[in-house]
């Protein structure tokens, strides 16, 4: 999986470089999220940008980031999601669950 | 009696690098359904997401991973609804047992399990039965 990392001190830019997030790839972001928790950072924007499809096992693993987050008192946002992926958080109802944002500079400014 | 437009075989190795060619065959099915009137874009994606679902569902848990396995995918277009199947050869699995509801609250969070849900939210019909040598999913959505 193609995953850009960007750390600018404050919070860590995690950029999916990749038209599908599924379960052919998903576990390698999973790993990534829970790695940057477990090296201590407290704030990190996922940005979807690029992601055309997602299926249950993306999902999922953002799901464990975003409660490996919280199980830390740190931060999961996301950005960018296209028509399609936003319409599976909302079938899944995950859309209540993370903070989404429009762009990448309104998540880390959210911070 | 239903007419037959469209009837797809594929087999591909039992291997989640292969979600992607199916993914894409699937939406470019989409394209091709005469008598859909709805949005066929949301449908070529739902397409992709159930099929992508149906085929790790044989891939992980009816094949157990095995890679010299093969999953066999037939995809059905007559005038009045859309069926797609997803063969296994394997041992098979309790639909059931890998699903669960919805949770809304945080606390009640899965990582896990969504992928029979968005099956069942996305088509008419999810059945899972055993056939001659494995099992095969089945799923069913009307045109009208």
């Amino acid at each position: 999986m193609n995953l850009k990392l960007e750390d600018n001190g404050q919070v860590v830019l995690v950029q999916v470089k990749e038209e599908r997030l599924d379960a052919h790839n998903s576990e390698q972001l999973k790993k990534e999220l829970g790695r940057l928790f477990e090296e201590g950072k407290t704030r990190v924007v996922v940005d979807l940008k690029e992601v055309r499809f997602i299926d249950s096992s993306g999902l999922g693993a953002l799901v464990s980031g975003f409660k490996n987050a919280s199980s830390r008192q740190a931060g999961l946002k996301l950005s960018s999601l296209q028509s399609q992926v936003k319409s599976m958080f909302e079938l899944t109802r995950l859309h209540r669950v993370f903070d989404i944002y429009t762009t990448v500079d309104e998540a880390l400014e959210a911070f | 009696m239903k007419n037959t437009q469209i009837e797809l075989q594929i087999k591909v190795p039992n291997q989640t690098r292969y979600l992607s060619l199916i993914g894409r065959i699937s939406e470019e099915l989409a394209a091709q359904l005469q008598n859909y009137n709805g949005d066929r874009e949301a449908l070529a994606n739902h397409i992709n997401v159930v099929l992508t679902e149906a085929l790790v569902n044989a891939i992980r848990h009816a094949n157990a991973d095995n890679p010299d396995e093969e999953v066999e995918i037939r995809i059905t277009v007559t005038d009045e609804e859309l069926v797609l199947q997803v063969f296994d050869h394997g041992r098979g699995f309790d639909l059931d047992s890998i699903t669960h509801t919805v949770k809304e609250t945080q606390d009640e969070l899965e990582d896990h399990g969504r992928g029979l849900y968005i099956m069942r939210s996305l088509m008419d019909s999810v059945d899972y039965y055993p056939v001659e040598g494995g099992n095969v999913l089945e799923m069913h959505k009307q045109f009208r």
